[in-house]
């Protein structure tokens, strides 16, 4: 090992750990703190890990309890649900309502943010934060009445805009409290030098808020990627999104386990791959103004 | 820098005869706080205003079948049939407040634990990271689903478990006393990780003195913790008991698809917002719908309110 531990020497003798406190109590601790962080772990992935695993056994192998943890996987169930349930449309229906209805937000929501926290503009934040609160339902019969009448229910532009509802109030949330905590000075000094106000948003506060504004966008991915309610109403045949799609596949008279269970893997891989990645940005926008007292 | 073509150097030399261009950006600049507030606000008041308006007045009608069909104006008549339906909306009621209240507590606490094991750095921390994130990003009805199959009674994951140890086989969301319980279960093994992402943004900001003064006074962890940490805390927890419980009270996603519609044969797990979608689209009855909708929101608004004075109380 080259690599040192910073309670280690280049001989490779512990030394006295120069730590700024004892730590948090005896070895006992210690060997609490372990099990607790391992049965938590296996709390959290155990679920999972079965639906992936029932995912890729054959109906006979889901009901042979003897066949629980060891079994031949086999890809059919994926190969169905593909291939014959047209999965691949209503992957394609959820990427694009979510990715539209993002995008869209942010257009909406970055600069309502910017003004709201730089104006402080409580009252407005609040107007816009009720679409959190506010119960779906009591929202869905009007807008449906609404949209069907316009011939829209069934295309992709309800389905967004209804998510765009959704999306909306968390970008202006997570903003809000990103553009708090950027220091005014920046965009002072650039109004000095000569920029308008505008100018100084979309030249020096914008592009430092891009950090923000992935946070933003990545989480009203996913609440979008996950949203059920409103697409269960809102969705026509062509526009069916995979949580509706799901849903639809337990509605027959006898539940083909493996083939649900491949289906609701699929709905769950590509939300769980964005968040490995962007974990930090998931954190940040989950905590944002959480602690500002 | 173009300082030439700044509409703000024309503003400065009024002398200049500023184009159309300068014109339209110096009034966008005086006004940019409601150029940049008003679309965002336009649009979820349009999608806000006017449907909870159309659903107070739904309520008070006695809209049925199809929205267009002609309603008569009823009064409170919904409200009087609502309030004193003991077969489906108390219940609803009494099955929401215990769904969000012991799912809250649980979150809160296992939560709170959590944190404080994740507080300081340990090794392989980024690993215990990831599998607190990946309940919170999964899609809920696909939990729904995920759970139905573990949750099965006879091929199940958890009666396999329990049998092992002998403990006989349990209905879970099949029994009609074991279903709203189930549910609760799901909606903390989903919802905890973001109670403890917050708690630990809470924790790494505190400061370090306080804890380490409690230290060299010779208190110990138990001390520190309840008459340091947790006081230190609670604006932090408030904060999540807020944001969790909003949600949790509008939990439908993992109720209608575990238990369907009408949250089960009994009604098991009918909380008010699968109450009020059911009304809505599988009986379209719209008018004692709405009654319950803003029922229901009067709850959501009281219950925030009161949170929020708390949190004020506590923060001072």
């Amino acid at each position: 090992m080259t690599v040192l531990t910073p309670h280690q020497t280049a001989t490779g003798q512990p030394q006295p750990a120069r730590r700024r406190r004892k730590p948090l109590g005896t070895r006992a601790y210690k060997v609490f703190r372990v099990a607790a962080l391992v049965a938590v772990v296996l709390f959290l992935i155990a679920p999972l890990a079965w639906m992936l695993m029932a995912s890729f056994k054959t109906n006979v192998d889901i009901y042979d309890t003897a066949k629980s943890i060891i079994f031949t996987p086999t890809g059919e169930n994926y190969a169905n649900v593909l291939q014959r349930n047209n999965y691949f449309v209503f992957i394609f229906n959820s990427f694009w309502v979510a990715f539209v209805s993002t995008a869209l937000s942010l257009v909406l929501g970055v600069p309502a943010a910017y003004a709201m926290s730089r104006f402080t503009m409580h009252r407005s934040a609040l107007v816009v934060l009720m679409a959190r609160v506010i119960p779906g339902v009591s929202l869905l019969v009007p807008w449906y009445y609404v949209f069907s009448n316009l011939k829209m229910v069934g295309g992709f532009e309800v389905l967004i805009l209804s998510h765009m509802f959704v999306a909306l109030p968390l970008i202006v949330y997570i903003m809000m409290s990103y553009f708090d905590s950027l220091p005014l000075e920046l965009e002072e000094s650039a109004q000095v030098d000569g920029l308008t106000p505008i100018g100084a948003f979309r030249r020096i506060t914008l592009p430092l808020s891009v950090a923000g504004m992935a946070t933003a966008g990545i989480l009203s991915f996913i609440f979008s990627w996950n949203n059920f309610m409103f697409a269960l109403v809102l969705s026509g045949s062509k526009t069916k999104t995979l949580p509706v799609a799901i849903f639809d596949f337990v509605s027959y008279a006898s539940i083909d386990w493996g083939g649900l269970m491949a289906a609701a893997t699929v709905v769950t891989i590509p939300i769980m791959i964005i968040a490995l990645f962007t974990q930090k940005y998931i954190v940040s926008g989950m905590t944002a103004g959480a602690t500002k007292g | 820098m173009s300082v030439t073509t700044s509409p703000r150097s024309a503003a400065r030399n009024p002398s200049r005869a500023p184009g159309a261009r300068d014109k339209f950006s110096d009034w966008a600049n005086v006004h940019r706080k409601w150029l940049f507030a008003a679309p965002a606000m336009a649009f979820v008041g349009v999608l806000i205003v006017f449907p909870l308006a159309w659903t107070l007045y739904l309520s008070l009608t006695d809209s049925q079948g199809s929205v267009r069909a002609a309603t008569e104006f009823i009064g409170l008549e919904n409200y009087l049939t609502v309030l004193s339906d003991v077969e489906r909306f108390w219940p609803a009621v009494g099955r929401t407040m215990t769904f969000t209240g012991i799912a809250l507590v649980c979150e809160v606490v296992l939560g709170m634990g959590i944190a404080l094991l994740l507080w300081r750095p340990f090794r392989g921390e980024k690993w215990v990271r990831v599998a607190i994130l990946l309940p919170l990003v999964a899609t809920p009805v696909a939990v729904g689903m995920m759970w139905r199959l573990i949750f099965d009674p006879n091929i199940g994951f958890v009666n396999q478990l329990l049998g092992m140890v002998g403990i006989p086989a349990q209905p879970w969301l099949s029994g009609q006393d074991t279903a709203l319980g189930t549910t609760i279960f799901m909606d903390v093994w989903q919802w905890t990780p973001m109670v403890v992402l917050i708690l630990l943004a809470g924790l790494t900001s505190l400061s370090d003195e306080p804890d380490e003064a409690a230290r060299m006074d010779g208190a110990n962890s138990f001390q520190r913790f309840f008459y340091i940490t947790l006081p230190l805390m609670m604006p932090t927890v408030i904060v999540a008991i807020l944001l969790r419980g909003i949600d949790a009270l509008k939990t439908f996603d993992i109720l209608y698809a575990t238990k369907g519609k009408g949250g089960g044969s009994f009604h098991e797990v009918e909380t008010l917002n699968v109450y009020a979608y059911g009304l809505s689209f599988d009986y379209n009855q719209y008018g004692l719908s709405s009654a319950v909708l803003i029922l229901f929101f009067m709850i959501i608004i009281g219950t925030m309110w009161l949170l929020t004075m708390r949190k004020k109380a506590v923060s001072k």
